[in-house]
């Protein structure tokens, strides 16, 4: 069974992004892949919760695709988590609307990966400072996937942003086709 | 020429209004006395300038049918009917008892049993026209005293038909010779007949004012002519007040009938203010061939009995209403207002008066005495209400009977002009389940919207009553949304100085407009163009191919500036002379290029500089 995927990009200034424009341009290429420019679709920040969750009921498969902006996501795609991810619907014990969708966070990180370690700039690595959105995918008993990361965004290469944006095609289609990974606690 | 004859008095009794009705207001007497006394002055006894003829007094009873009518259109039909038990029971004991114990009196000095009946029931009615009149004034119509003095009133107006048909069997001959005051198509009719057509009378009015009045006023009001409409309105107080006279009611009877069907309909607010005027001018006309009727030489030949008679009425009167006011229970202040309100003899005794004398019930003497007494009377009632005010600091007994207002009802919005840019705010209002009540000049705009739970008035918002009619006391914000500049700043004018508890949101045309608004007294002021016109740049924007969040956010950044604009001129405007003003708006103009050109760095490389990392990529590269 081939799931939708359904990736909610989130990006204030898309402009001026390097990596995340070419890995949405990835995503747009994938078959099955639903691209929701969240910041093109809410420039007044009014998130229509009814139709956002219709358009989660229509997919398997969520992706968060975002910069990592102070160790979070861009503060529209919290609106949209506060609006739509609501009690009785998402969680809550007669909210049972996203039980068994797969949850993947999609982000770059504009520092190395040896920034986000125990002795780094930023001391905790990237699936770390995900927590919260860990958390919510597992309130709303969706399934979290491993995290999409590249890290670096800053510096990397165009043929490394190249290479990225094949990962990612490889991960969305894997989202799309494969059998889910199971969180492993520990 | 009769034309002459006719201006000459017209200019004579306008004359006497316009020179005594404000020195008497001045001096704290209201009108009534001040007509009053303007009659006596240029009537037969003083200068002699009008002879306070039949046809004049005729005419100015339709003074008080007007007023009569507009009464009828303040009282919901369904008030009426609560009112059922004060007007039979309040009325009917007033008139039963003053009329009891005046015939005691008079039969007392002498009169026979039959003419002192009569004298009884002609003397225990009072004057609509003094009463509502003086308690307009006073604001005090809809107060609970306001509203048992009514009762009494309508009563004393529905009980003159039965006395029209006692009066010739009080002759002391026993014999009628000439039936009736007015000839009724029901002379001829047998009993049961005449009181099918009285019904039949009362039903064709609540039809037609139901089924028919409506679509006609609908009409009217789109025709736009302002003048027909107002001689629509004429026409129905009119014609319903002949249509009852012919059946031999009162005909102030069948035009507050009028009143009272069309008291719910939407141009109500209209015909008043259209039919004041001349309500007004034909009551003071009315007030003043009363002063004029007083005869002084009759005055100054039987003074002490004309004083018993009117001093010993008016007590008496006041006496009996006294303890029925209390058994409304109506506090003490507010019974003695009332005792004051109804003592006076009223003008229905005129005609009762004549009739009796042409039923040779009363002799010509009696008749003429009785009627200087009636007009004397009536000059009592302003000067004993000026005593009451000044004894009682005008306080009136506190409301306890009165429900509170709830905060639904306090909590509405006006919106005044309901064109392009009202009706969005009342839609977002009305969506959020807001009370909105919607002022509007444009009848087929109301047509429309009628069915949307909207409440509606038609009319001129610039007008202080239609506002106040409007629940503009209850209602907590005031929206201006009507089109044109002039009109806009004269409803804020109005608002601001009558409602001073209002917030007033309002639409201007631009800039300037927007200061005068404010300095007139607005809250807000939205410039009608302005969201419109950063609309549009943001779209235009995103044709270029600007993201939408992005120029979204232009728009809004643009939005901040200008406000900042307006606030920076505002200061200019109001402390500067406007020379310093002009300058200060070049400046400003030069400012706003910078600030534009700012404003174009800022969104690229300042402002949002958070969601860009080039110096920070600069900083990761340098450390790498």
């Amino acid at each position: 069974m081939h799931r939708r995927v359904l990736v909610l990009f989130a990006h204030p200034a898309i402009r001026r992004s390097r990596v995340n424009r070419v890995l949405l341009e990835a995503a747009r290429g994938v078959e099955g892949v639903t691209v929701h420019d969240l910041y093109d679709h809410y420039p007044d920040f009014a998130v229509d919760p009814d139709r956002e969750q219709a358009l989660l009921l229509e997919h398997d498969a969520i992706v968060a695709q975002h910069p990592l902006f102070w160790y979070s996501a861009p503060a529209l795609l919290k609106e949209w988590q506060d609006l739509v991810l609501e009690h009785g619907w998402a969680y809550g014990r007669n909210g049972h609307k996203l039980d068994g969708k797969l949850w993947m966070q999609a982000v770059t990180a504009g520092g190395g990966e040896r920034a986000y370690s125990p002795d780094g700039l930023n001391r905790w690595s990237v699936e770390e400072m995900l927590r919260p959105f860990e958390a919510t995918a597992n309130l709303c008993r969706m399934v979290w996937q491993p995290p999409f990361v590249l890290h670096g965004a800053h510096v990397v290469s165009a043929s490394d942003v190249e290479a990225a944006a094949e990962a990612y095609r490889a991960r969305l289609s894997a989202l799309r086709d494969g059998s889910p990974v199971r969180a492993v606690a520990g | 020429m009769a034309a002459d004859g006719f201006l000459v008095e017209s200019a004579t009794y306008l004359a006497a209004a316009v020179a005594s009705v404000p020195i008497a207001q001045r001096l704290g007497l209201g009108s009534v006395l001040g007509y009053l006394v303007a009659g006596v002055v240029v009537g037969p006894s003083v200068l002699g300038l009008v002879n306070a003829g039949e046809d004049v007094m005729h005419v100015a009873e339709f003074g008080v049918v007007m007023m009569l009518f507009l009464v009828g259109l303040e009282l919901q039909p369904s008030r009426l009917w609560q009112m059922r038990g004060a007007v039979f029971g309040l009325g009917g004991l007033q008139v039963g008892l003053s009329a009891v114990m005046i015939a005691a009196v008079a039969w007392l000095a002498g009169q026979a049993a039959g003419p002192s009946l009569a004298i009884g029931l002609i003397l225990a009615m009072s004057s609509t026209a003094i009463v509502l009149q003086a308690l307009a004034e006073k604001g005090l119509l809809k107060s609970p005293p306001g509203e048992a003095t009514f009762s009494v009133l309508l009563f004393q107006d529905i009980a003159v038909i039965p006395i029209l048909a006692v009066i010739p069997l009080l002759g002391a001959s026993g014999a009628p010779v000439e039936a009736h005051a007015a000839p009724t198509l029901m002379d001829d009719m047998p009993g049961w007949l005449a009181a099918l057509a009285v019904i039949l009378a009362v039903v064709l009015i609540g039809v037609v004012g139901r089924l028919v009045l409506r679509p006609v006023l609908d009409f009217m009001a789109t025709s736009r002519m302002r003048e027909i409409f107002t001689a629509t309105a004429l026409l129905l107080v009119a014609s319903a007040a002949l249509l009852t006279q012919a059946v031999g009611l009162s005909p102030a009877l069948g035009a507050f009938l009028a009143g009272v069907v069309l008291a719910d309909s939407e141009y109500r607010h209209e015909i008043e203010t259209d039919l004041e005027p001349f309500k007004g001018l034909l009551l003071g006309l009315f007030f003043i061939s009363v002063g004029a009727s007083i005869s002084l030489p009759l005055v100054m030949e039987n003074p002490l009995l004309l004083a018993a008679i009117v001093f010993g009425v008016v007590a008496i009167k006041a006496a009996v209403l006294y303890p029925v006011a209390r058994m409304a229970r109506l506090g003490h202040t507010d019974s003695a207002l009332m005792a004051i309100a109804l003592s006076q003899i009223g003008e229905f005794a005129f005609v009762l008066l004549s009739f009796a004398g042409q039923n040779r019930v009363l002799d010509a003497g009696t008749g003429s005495l009785l009627t200087a007494a009636v007009a004397l009377s009536m000059l009592t009632t302003p000067v004993l209400l000026i005593v009451f005010e000044k004894l009682t600091h005008g306080r009136t007994d506190a409301p306890d009977d009165r429900e509170p207002d709830t905060i639904e009802e306090r909590n509405q919005v006006i919106i005044a002009g309901f064109g392009r840019v009202g009706q969005i705010v009342g839609r977002i209002l009305i969506g959020r389940g807001i009370k909105v009540t919607v002022l509007e000049h444009d009848a087929e705009q109301l047509e429309a919207l009628r069915r949307f739970g909207f409440k509606l008035y038609y009319g001129d918002a610039r007008r202080h009553d239609l506002l106040h009619a409007a629940g503009a006391e209850e209602a907590s914000v005031l929206v201006v949304a009507t089109d044109e500049k002039d009109t806009t700043a004269a409803i804020i004018e109005m608002a601001r100085r009558n409602f001073p508890h209002l917030k007033i949101v309002a639409r201007a045309f631009d800039r300037p407009h927007a200061y005068d608004l404010e300095a007139l007294g607005a809250d807000a002021v939205v410039r009608e163009t302005f969201a419109g016109s950063v609309e549009l740049g943001v779209e235009t924007l995103q044709a270029l191919g600007v993201p939408a969040f992005e120029s979204a956010r232009i728009g809004r950044i643009f939005r901040r500036h200008d406000l900042e604009t307006m606030a920076l001129l505002r200061t200019m405007r109001g402390t500067a002379d406007r020379d310093a003003y002009g300058l200060a708006f070049r400046e400003r103009r030069e400012m706003l290029e910078g600030v534009l050109r700012r404003d174009f760095q800022t969104v690229h490389d300042v402002e949002d500089a958070g969601w860009d990392s080039e110096s920070l990529r600069e900083e990761v590269r340098r450390a790498t």
